[in-house]
């Protein structure tokens, strides 16, 4: 067994992302003012984890609020979700409160239009300026996040490096070295994919823009704007990657088939070494193999240079809304609420309700002593600043077919420089439809 | 000879031509026993809930919309249709899936219909057996096949394997994916198509058949002279129904494939539907009517043929 | 004798090909709904290691303040009431398009068709059931069913009022009948085995509906029975075993409901043979 990782306490938030220190924490959100019953619904996701913690929160919060009632309502996710969403915004009829992701999704919302701009609210400074910057447009900024922040990183198997004497990588020809190594030493697969599951294909791309950013500081600006392309270096690198380690046959035999699922427990079983994957996969862990919570830890995808070797940092993606259609009593009754989840008591409510994926972006919140692995592996690089955001939430544009563009390179269908090409194709699409200068 | 005559004397009767061959008009105006007001209650739901709402979407495919803004910009949004990647393919997989599920079911449905009227033990069994897959939801069917076709450890490879042979990645190999979509949708819908046949069935007057056997017909001979004809107004539907679904349909490629592996077996209900989910309104509003006018153009005179061909017998 | 053989060699093939062909799925959903979450996560074609059936089906019943319970009842609300209306006025427009010939019938049969063909829009539609003050509630859903539904329903009726000979309608008019009585009182009647295929067909597509719902009565009140199945899928952690157990509880009642019906239609067997 590999030694057990020092539980450290993964402090407030993102400390690499300059999380701002100032204003102490304010009480918790225990004021009795309330006249007559208010009711609110709460529409969620519905995720098996977030509709526990939605009814947690709400629970709690309404022990402490007399009058006011929070009723937890859910859609699918997903696209079907995600199309829930802008119907009932754009006919009027959302619920008092809702869940939705951060970032580019949250901008196809028409956030000025549709949600209530919470910038006064007196809690803003103690957010993390990274969340705040996803969750805000040139008027105003929107969100309140629930859940942690999360890093796109290799998840690997601790005990299949232990055994083969091999050390976390810094550059991708180490890492590939290393996948190679794990080749030649027999039955474990190099490097996970799950194809059965398309959206896991696109981690070599988006989990490699911490090297993109390294290259090329404005790159996201420069995207925006419609002058810097995948096809070209340094961003055409996590298409040419995902091509290597195909043509070098570093993939598990039923990569094609495979499913997130078996991703997860592949590596937490030591059926595989290395698997590209978002850090929320501590969740699916800690459900289906708990005892792995030790074995799988993450390290940052690495890109051409040692030197700047860091993380793709993920805001959190669940953030709660208000939507323009709440007035009156309800508003000042989902804003208390909003406030509520600011606190370092709904933190620790969202720690107990399901695996923690990553550091909190709210000051004073932290993490409990016992993470798995794979988050307390991300918290040296946050100690050190070595992350950068995920293009996702430095540009509005993502391009919906990326995914089919990652699975049809990763199984050696179409070349690495064709698909890059589909993929900016794509994106115009998208562009045109945010209306940008420059497509 | 009883088995010729017999299926025509329901058109004998005077008048009897809906919507098709020119004849004189009906000389009773006033006093019809089919009065046109029947036709008033259905057409105040379809007008006001299907009619209008689709007059007023073909707008939209005018305009970039995201739900919350509108900007007409004429017919850019067909342009770009045509210019997304793999349309062709897309093109071609929709008509090899509406062909390929349509003709099979056409053909299963009759068979298994006609069988399962005959006096066989354990038919009412069977009857619900076929019809079983109609009522699990697409999601079901799509992770069942899922797990059933799986290339490593899926029971048909392993089953396959006791043969000696191997069996292919059904799902994953690109030039596969599309036609075991196919073969699982023909699966999950042959129930629909053999309740319809049934119910044509039953509408056969036993006596045909007795008077046949009496004129000493074979058992092909009644099939060819009385079941098939007598059975075209459901053979009529099935087809219409049939490949009506199977050229929109997307539901089970999307949940069994997502249109891949990469783009492989897209169709233009699928690529349709990525731009409504990707948020693209007004895009997959013009390719909706693109696909629509793609559809009729292939129904309108296949149901027009089809109609005029039960008109004639 | 060579009835015999057939009803019972073909039958005993059949019986087997099905078995085969169509139980080896369902008893693959059978054992997934048995299983424990994290033995049902690597979805494998086996039997459960140790029976959670029970434990499952409550868990599924009782989830979200028994949300199942509640989708029964709203779905069966929903599907009761849409079929009925559909049938009767799908069927009085099938009947009198294949009757009645009339220069409006190749428009009327064009929007049959197109109603079969194309997709519906969701927001305007929402639009249209707000203006109406039919929006978010069970009549308005069900509307909408009757509207997107009426086109197969009719298509069906006008192939099979056909089979039905005219000397009836005229014996009827002779005797007396008016129209009304005409079509209520001889034609539904004799139309009993396509209204039972018609109600099948159409039950099944309402109740299996879930994108209608989603969109146009949203709310955990109001759930129907498709929508309960998207509690078990998610993109991070899907409970399986849940799933299919709830694809279990939802399949099983419609189809005792279409072994009940498929009996009436072999029942139409008999009357039709008798007036013919």
């Amino acid at each position: 067994m590999v030694t057990r990782t020092s539980r450290r306490l993964l402090a407030v938030g993102a400390s690499g992302l300059a999380l701002s220190l100032a204003l102490a924490g304010c009480s918790a959100g225990g004021d009795e003012s309330t006249d007559g019953a208010v009711e609110l619904s709460f529409l969620v996701d519905n995720s098996e984890a977030l509709v526990e913690t939605a009814g947690a929160l709400a629970d709690a919060f309404m022990e402490a609020n007399d009058g006011i009632t929070i009723e937890v309502e859910t859609r699918p996710q997903g696209s079907d979700g995600d199309n829930v969403v802008k119907t009932r915004l754009a006919t009027g009829d959302m619920a008092d409160i809702f869940q939705y992701n951060s970032g580019a999704l949250m901008q196809a919302l028409s956030p000025d239009e549709t949600l209530v701009d919470l910038s006064d609210e007196e809690w803003v400074d103690k957010l993390d300026p990274n969340f705040v910057s996803s969750v805000s447009t040139d008027n105003g900024m929107y969100g309140v996040p629930m859940g942690q922040s999360m890093a796109g990183a290799v998840l690997y198997n601790k005990d299949v490096y232990a055994e083969l004497g091999l050390e976390i990588p810094t550059t991708w020809d180490e890492f590939i070295a290393n996948a190679e190594a794990v080749k030649a030493a027999g039955d474990v697969a190099p490097i996970v994919q799950t194809y059965g599951d398309t959206w896991t294909s696109q981690l070599f791309v988006l989990g490699d823009f911490n090297n993109v950013t390294a290259a090329d500081p404005d790159w996201a600006e420069a995207y925006t704007a419609g002058e810097r392309k995948y096809v070209d270096e340094p961003a055409f690198a996590g298409f040419q990657h995902l091509q290597d380690a195909f043509d070098a046959g570093l993939f598990n035999e039923d990569f094609a088939s495979a499913t997130y699922a078996d991703g997860v427990s592949m590596v937490a079983t030591g059926a595989g070494a290395h698997y590209p994957m978002l850090t929320f996969a501590a969740g699916q862990l800690m459900t289906t193999d708990p005892d792995a919570a030790d074995v799988v830890g993450a390290f940052a995808l690495p890109g051409p240079d040692a030197e700047t070797n860091g993380l793709t940092v993920w805001m959190p993606t669940n953030t709660t809304y208000i939507p323009r259609t709440t007035e009156g009593d309800k508003l000042e009754a989902a804003k208390k609420f909003m406030a509520f989840l600011m606190t370092p008591e709904a933190c620790d409510i969202q720690s107990e309700a399901n695996a923690p994926q990553g550091p909190y972006v709210i000051e004073g919140c932290s993490l409990p002593e016992d993470v798995p692995a794979m988050v307390a592996d991300l918290q040296p690089y946050f100690d050190e600043g070595k992350t950068n955001l995920a293009l996702e939430f430095l540009s509005p544009i993502k391009g919906p077919a990326l995914e089919q563009i990652m699975v049809a390179v990763g199984s050696g269908i179409t070349s690495a420089a064709d698909g890059a090409a589909q993929y900016d194709e794509d994106v115009i699409k998208q562009a045109q439809q945010l209306g940008l200068e420059g497509w | 000879m009883s088995t010729a005559t017999a299926p025509r004397r329901q058109t004998e009767s005077p008048g009897a031509a809906p919507g098709g061959t020119a004849r004189p008009p009906r000389r009773r105006k006033t006093h019809s026993p089919y009065p046109t007001w029947f036709h008033l209650p259905a057409g105040v739901f379809y007008v006001v809930l299907f009619l209008i709402p689709t007059i007023a979407s073909f707008y939209f495919s005018l305009t970039r919309w995201t739900l919350f803004d509108v900007e007409f910009i004429g017919f850019d949004n067909y342009v770009r249709f045509f210019q997304e990647q793999q349309l062709i393919q897309s093109f071609v997989n929709t008509f090899v899936y509406a062909f390929l599920t349509s003709g099979a079911k056409v053909v299963l449905g009759l068979l298994l219909g006609v069988f399962l009227s005959s006096q066989i033990i354990g038919r009412g069994f069977l009857r619900s057996v076929v019809f079983f897959p109609v009522l699990v939801s697409t999601i079901g069917v799509g992770i069942l096949f899922e797990v059933l076709l799986d290339p490593f450890d899926g029971p048909v490879n392993e089953t396959l394997a006791i043969f000696g042979i191997e069996g292919p990645g059904w799902l994953t190999d690109p030039n596969l994916a599309l036609f075991s979509v196919a073969m699982v949708d023909i699966w999950a819908g042959v129930g629909l198509a053999t309740l319809i046949y049934i119910a044509g069935m039953v509408a056969i007057p036993q006596e045909y058949f007795e008077a046949a056997k009496m004129d000493g017909a074979s058992a092909w001979h009644s099939f060819r002279h009385i079941t098939l004809p007598l059975l075209q107004p459901a053979t009529v539907t099935v087809v219409l129904l049939s490949l009506i679904g199977g050229l929109r349909r997307f539901d089970l490629i999307w949940t069994m494939t997502g249109g891949g592996p990469g783009f492989s077996s897209d169709v233009l209900a699928s690529v349709v539907y990525k731009q409504y989910q990707a948020g693209f309104f007004g895009l997959s509003t013009a390719g909706n009517v693109v696909l629509f006018l793609v559809v009729a153009a292939i129904i309108f005179p296949l149901s027009w043929w089809l109609n005029r061909k039960a008109d004639d017998r | 004798m060579t009835n015999r053989v057939w009803k019972w060699g073909a039958g005993s093939v059949a019986i087997v090909v099905a078995l085969a062909v169509f139980i080896v799925p369902f008893a693959f959903i059978v054992f997934t709904a048995g299983k424990s979450q994290s033995e049902a996560a690597a979805l494998e074609f086996n039997l459960p290691t140790e029976w959670h059936l029970f434990e499952n089906i409550a868990t599924v019943l009782s989830n979200r303040d028994n949300l199942l319970v509640t989708a029964f009842v709203n779905s069966v609300i929903v599907t009761v009431a849409a079929v009925a209306i559909m049938v009767v006025l799908g069927a009085m427009v099938g009947y009198v398009l294949q009757r009645r010939k009339s220069r409006w019938n190749p428009l009327i049969n064009a929007f049959v068709l197109a109603g079969l063909i194309i997709p519906p829009a969701v927001v305007p539609t929402i639009w249209t059931l707000q203006g109406l003050g039919l929006f978010k509630t069970v009549a308005g859903l069900v509307a909408v069913h009757v509207a997107f539904g009426l086109s197969f329903c009719i298509l069906l009726f006008r192939s099979f009022v056909a089979t039905i000979p005219r000397e009836l309608d005229e014996a009827a008019v002779i005797d007396g009948a008016g129209p009304i009585s005409l079509f209520f009182k001889v034609i539904f009647p004799l139309l009993r085995s396509v209204i039972v295929t018609v109600i099948v067909v159409q039950a099944v597509t309402v109740f299996n509906d879930f994108t209608y719902a989603l969109y146009f009565l949203p709310g955990d009140e109001n759930a129907t029975v498709q929508l309960t199945t998207f509690n078990y899928i998610s993109q991070s952690v899907s409970a399986h075993n849940l799933l299919f157990t709830n694809v279990l509880l939802i399949t099983i009642p419609p189809l005792i409901m279409y072994i009940f019906f498929q009996r009436q239609i072999v029942a139409g067997m008999t009357s039709g043979a008798v007036k013919g």
